[in-house]
């Protein structure tokens, strides 16, 4: 089964860092990515830049409303992902536990729907 | 046995090894539902099976088929019909009693998983494993049935879509994740037990069920010493339900006649809390069944060792804090040390308001100024429990102790 790894946290959280702790930050992503891929795990994932640099589009009546920042203001805000693929949710949860930012923020697990079928 | 009461033995069994077989909770109930089905066809004409069980469980996966074979995209399904077509050898196999033990522990963990919410995994836990029917657990939690019933049909989507697992979880998570299965039995066990409302013989049922429930974890898991204590405390407990009510009244646990009381239930309970104590536990459920043995072995009530009963709950109260435990130790304390001592130790606790709406706290200081004689203010404070409680037969009871104190306030006036 492939789940969606959706990373949470506070952005400005990640500002009051230290270059130093960044980088630690940095470098304990890369030791995990390096491990799921390892183990067969790892199909994708990205950070993202801050939600400042986020776009909303929609569409109504035709017509394209275009607005600066994200969908909804919230306390957290997704700040990168990972598509995995894992046995079961019990695997996932496993992984998604070891993410970094897990200890600070929080990680969504979401099953992905198979190309094909319906939810 | 009536395939009524087939159903009820052995629905939930049937259930647990379909799902391991056909890997799908809706498919598994659906065959579940249409196997009873046709035995109520078959069975009153060419007579109950030999193995019950065993019949059923190849009823099910042949429906299980029919069902695969009547839905959309027969390609897709072509393994997975051939792999059921493959089972018919290991049916017989499957449905002996430790196969289907282990099915159900499996399925425990699956129903009790932390991916669900605590208020599905109560209701999935009677619906899956004890075969109660949604209209059943819906009468118990007092919910409308539509309610109930979404609920579950929510919850089976998600262990089909979020891919919760059918295992005893590994041994890294075994200890948190048994804490949520033993906290569900014992959820089971107290609905069913502290009959807040409802039906009496659902909440008979419940609490039976919930020592199977028990039974099982303790067999199955014999290393686990806390599931030990959770299966004597709640033999305990459910050792004493005959005595508890009389004439639709709660009888407090000092007025039971103690005759009354099962004493091979107490037995057994006494032998599992001291094996599980000796063998560490020092659990919520290991604490409790040995306040409960404590009263158990008392012949009478006065024979109870209550500065022991004391200790236990101090000993709880720093396991996990909370104002009911306290209300508990204080009432112990009381028998101890004195009303005066437990009046003290409640008055603190009544200031901290956090058990303001809870019925048992005016009712305890009622119980301690009546041994006191200040029979006015026990009867106030009992008007005060009279207004909080729900449920009936503890209603009762309050009604008989306000007219005891109404008359024994009475008697102090001097006479003429």
């Amino acid at each position: 089964m492939q789940y969606l790894l959706l990373i949470y946290d506070q952005e400005s959280q990640w500002g009051k860092l230290s270059e130093a702790e960044q980088g630690k930050m940095y470098q304990e992503y890369g030791d995990f990515t390096q491990s799921i891929t390892k183990s067969g795990h790892y199909i994708g994932g990205n950070q993202l830049h801050p939600v400042a640099q986020a776009t909303t589009v929609r569409v109504r009546d035709g017509k394209k409303l275009i607005t600066d920042g994200p969908f909804a203001e919230t306390k957290e805000q997704l700040g990168g992902y990972y598509m995995i693929e894992a046995g079961n949710l019990d695997d996932a949860l496993a992984i998604a536990s070891r993410i970094p930012s897990a200890r600070f923020g929080s990680i969504e697990v979401r099953p992905v729907v198979p190309r094909g079928e319906k939810p | 046995m009536t395939i009524e009461q087939i159903y009820r033995e052995e629905s939930g069994r049937i259930l647990a090894t379909l799902i391991r077989l056909l890997g799908d909770f809706e498919l598994a109930e659906e065959a579940v539902q249409e196997a009873f089905a046709a035995a109520l066809e078959h069975w009153p004409t060419e007579g109950t099976p030999g193995n019950p069980r065993a019949w059923l469980v190849s009823a099910g996966r042949n429906k299980a088929i029919d069902l695969l074979r009547r839905r959309a995209c027969f390609e897709a399904k072509r393994d997975e019909l051939a792999r059921l077509s493959a089972l018919v050898e290991v049916v017989a196999e499957a449905t002996e009693e430790s196969m289907v033990n282990d099915d159900r522990l499996r399925l425990i963990f699956t129903c009790c998983h932390p991916a669900l919410a605590r208020d599905v995994q109560v209701p999935l836990t009677l619906r899956t494993l004890c075969g109660l029917r949604t209209e059943e657990i819906a009468r118990a939690f007092l919910v409308p049935l539509p309610t109930m019933a979404q609920r579950l049909v929510r919850a089976q989507q998600k262990i089909r879509d979020a891919g919760i697992p059918y295992k005893v979880p590994a041994d890294d998570e075994l200890a948190e994740r048994l804490d949520t299965v033993l906290l569900v039995v014992y959820l089971v066990f107290n609905e069913g037990y502290n009959a807040t409302s409802g039906d009496v013989l659902i909440r008979r049922e419940l609490s039976s069920e919930a020592i199977r429930l028990g039974r099982l974890l303790h067999v199955l898991m014999p290393e686990s010493a806390e599931a030990e204590a959770l299966l004597a405390l709640m033999l305990l407990h459910d050792s004493r339900r005959d005595a508890r009510t009389a004439s639709g009244e709660i009888v407090l646990l000092e007025e039971q006649d103690r005759n009354l009381w099962h004493r091979d239930q107490i037995a057994e309970g006494l032998e599992l809390t001291e094996r599980a104590l000796a063998r560490g536990a020092r659990g919520p459920y290991a604490l409790q069944a040995a306040i409960a043995a404590l009263h158990a072995e008392a012949k009478r009530a006065q024979d109870t060792d209550w500065h022991q009963i004391v200790a236990l709950y101090e000993l709880l109260l720093q396991q996990q804090p909370s104002p009911v435990i306290e209300l508990n130790r204080a009432a112990a304390v009381a028998m101890a040390d004195g009303p005066q001592e437990g009046l003290r130790l409640l008055e603190a606790l009544a200031e901290r308001g956090e058990l303001k709406d809870y019925y048992l706290l005016p009712a305890a200081r009622g119980d301690m100024l009546r041994r006191l004689e200040r029979w006015s203010e026990a009867e106030d404070a009992y008007r005060d429990a009279r207004k909080l409680v729900v449920n009936d037969a503890e209603r009762r009871f309050l009604d008989r102790r306000l007219s005891e104190m109404r008359q024994r306030g009475g008697r102090k006036v001097p006479a003429r």
